[in-house]
């Protein structure tokens, strides 16, 4: 983890990846921030870590499953009050497949 | 700034009065009603004021108390909720543009649990976006201000909550603390801020930020509404599979006996030059309180203190960049308008452009970039290394002391405006964030002030106990607030 200035290129690339969309001073902004957290982040290369198990979460967890009995739902008339677009009882969303199929 | 002394009688003792009829839950919103009428717009803690909700769910639980029944444990009792946990009534917006229509079509467990003992919910708190922040003023609503200074901040995310308590716009609030938003806000607004051990309170509802991080908790004017509250939320739920299946503690019965033989560890590395004198001092005085009533001091050392912020900020925006997938602009929220070419990708990343801030998209690409291939070992990786190394500093500083004492925050409120560098503002938290990394309880208490020009600024001191130790760390807390008592602005 040595520190590194992102690049305009490294920035566009992670907010694709993050499914953003800034625009070119944003990128900038964004460039200069992140880089600097990151030059404050790489103090953790300098702790041992040699053998230690990743921690990924406090508790000892296993999995639980739930009883496989239906119960009570959402009425989806209320799920879509809050939907920003939509037809009859489902949601709207742009066309994803070309026509006749993808 | 005039104050007014505080009696620590908890919750339970307001529902008994209104439940014996020596007073009313309408009576007693009306009376938060007009105080947030009065100062609510100046300190904008408030997202949203639920005046008719709240007036209506009163008039119930009178009725119901005059039918001879009872509401339960809570009757009458007001509360305010940080906007990030779900609430049938009213909005849940996250204090984000994203969400600044969205209702919920459930409540969080939370709040189930609260309003079957018969709590009064009066309004949605102002926080930083998605409880992304330490000051409160990252919110998209604007920026809460203290009720101690308005000229500053109240401390984050939950500062609204925070301010709502301390303000008396309400008898107690929910919080949610990822890594340090109950305590740090607790500290700087003077009030009582508990966050439980990670899986003791359901976390379904709360609007997700970090999964592993993440834990409801409750403000109140005293220690022993903030233990009342915790019983009311904690146990099981089988809404979310990351709740423990422990019996909860009784943390009240013997909440006011002073605990023999405590031993109260000191790390040498919450005494450094980042304190402001004030902060110092209180701890000096914390200490010498805690001595006085017969408990040992032992000196104890948790040396990666300062990696805890690297570590978080690796591990708290790896897991938000994950959970803020699930605002894609399609089934709730907003929604960008698309020209023409555009498609399903572009509504995706514009309508998150157009509806997150500065702060959140900041930390939704970071996470995103120490999850990205190359980069995964070399941070998010090496972070839940350290992160487990902090937990084993901990486990083997609790073999030494019973909790662990020091400032909630190195510094008491700062001016709105005042942290412009967003490092800055993360090491706010510098001793909060490995409460969250360990998974442990802390509680924030007023102990000291701070005088500031012509301000009178709270300050708080932190305990933390190890996982499921709520009650001692309660009674602890309890020792030292009644030898500091709180006050309140008038």
């Amino acid at each position: 983890m040595s520190e590194r200035e992102l690049s305009i290129q490294d920035v566009r690339h992670i907010a694709k990846l993050s499914r953003l969309a800034p625009d070119d001073a944003t990128v900038e902004s964004m460039r200069s921030a992140l880089s600097s957290i990151l030059g404050h982040i790489a103090k953790l290369s300098t702790i041992d870590v040699a053998g230690v198990e990743p921690m990924a979460h406090p508790l000892a967890l296993s999995n639980r499953l739930a009883a496989d009995e239906p119960g009570a739902t959402l009425p989806i008339e209320l799920v879509l009050l809050n939907a920003p677009a939509k037809v009859d009882r489902y949601l709207a969303v742009p066309k994803v497949l070309d026509e006749g199929g993808a | 700034m005039n104050t007014q002394a505080h009696t620590c009688t908890g919750l339970h003792e307001i529902a008994a009065q209104v439940r014996a009829g020596a007073s009313t839950a309408s009576s007693r919103v009306e009376a938060c009603l007009a105080r947030i009428s009065d100062r609510g717009t100046a300190l904008h803690a408030f997202n949203e004021v639920h005046a008719d909700e709240a007036r209506a769910a009163a008039t119930r639980i009178d009725a119901s108390i005059k039918r001879g029944e009872n509401p339960g444990a809570l009757a009458g009792v007001i509360l305010a909720i940080k906007d990030n946990i779900a609430t049938t009534q009213g909005h849940t917006t996250c204090s984000s543009r994203f969400l600044e229509n969205y209702r919920s079509p459930f409540d969080a467990s939370v709040i189930q649990r609260l309003q079957s003992q018969g709590a009064i919910l009066i309004g949605k708190t102002n926080l930083d976006e998605f409880a992304m922040g330490s000051s409160t003023e990252n919110s998209a609503f604007g920026a809460t201000r203290n009720p101690w200074d308005q000229t500053r901040v109240p401390g984050g995310s939950s500062g609204g909550s925070a301010a709502a308590v301390s303000a008396g716009f309400c008898d107690a609030a929910l919080g949610s603390d990822t890594g340090g938003s109950i305590r740090q806000p607790a500290s700087l607004c003077g009030c009582v801020g508990f966050k439980p051990t990670y899986g003791r309170i359901s976390r379904y509802g709360l609007v997700a930020f970090g999964s592993s991080l993440d834990q409801i908790g409750p403000f109140a004017k005293d220690v022993r509404g903030c233990a009342e509250l915790f019983e009311a939320m904690a146990g099981r739920d089988t809404l979310d599979s990351t709740t423990v299946d422990l019996p909860v503690p009784d943390c009240c019965t013997q909440l006011d006996e002073p605990l023999r033989g405590l031993r109260i560890g000191v790390p040498r590395e919450y005494r450094t030059d980042a304190n402001a004198p004030s902060v110092a001092r209180a701890l000096d005085e914390a200490i010498a309180a805690y001595k006085s009533m017969g408990a040992t001091i032992v000196d104890v050392e948790l040396p990666l203190t300062d990696v805890g912020i690297s570590t978080y900020y690796v591990i708290a925006p790896a897991e938000a960049s994950s959970n803020l997938a699930r605002f894609d602009g399609i089934r709730y929220g907003h929604r960008a308008t698309l020209e023409a070419g555009e498609g399903l990708e572009d509504l995706y990343a514009k309508s998150r452009s157009q509806g997150f801030g500065p702060e959140v998209q900041r930390r939704i690409m970071l996470g995103t970039y120490v999850l990205s291939s190359g980069y995964y070992d070399a941070y998010y990786n090496r972070a839940l290394q350290v992160r487990r190394r902090i937990r084993e500093e901990f486990d083997h500083a609790f073999t030494k002391c019973d909790v662990l004492l020091g400032p909630t925050s190195p510094i008491p409120a700062f001016e709105i405006g005042g942290k412009k560098d967003p490092w800055a503002m993360y090491l706010c938290d510098v001793y909060t964030v490995n409460t969250n990394i360990a998974g442990i309880p802390g509680i924030s208490l007023n102990t000291s002030y701070a005088q500031e020009g012509n301000s009178t600024l709270p300050i708080g001191m932190q305990l933390q106990g190890p996982a499921f130790s709520e009650a001692l760390l309660l009674r602890a807390a309890r020792m030292l607030e009644r030898t500091m008592p709180p006050s309140y602005p008038a």
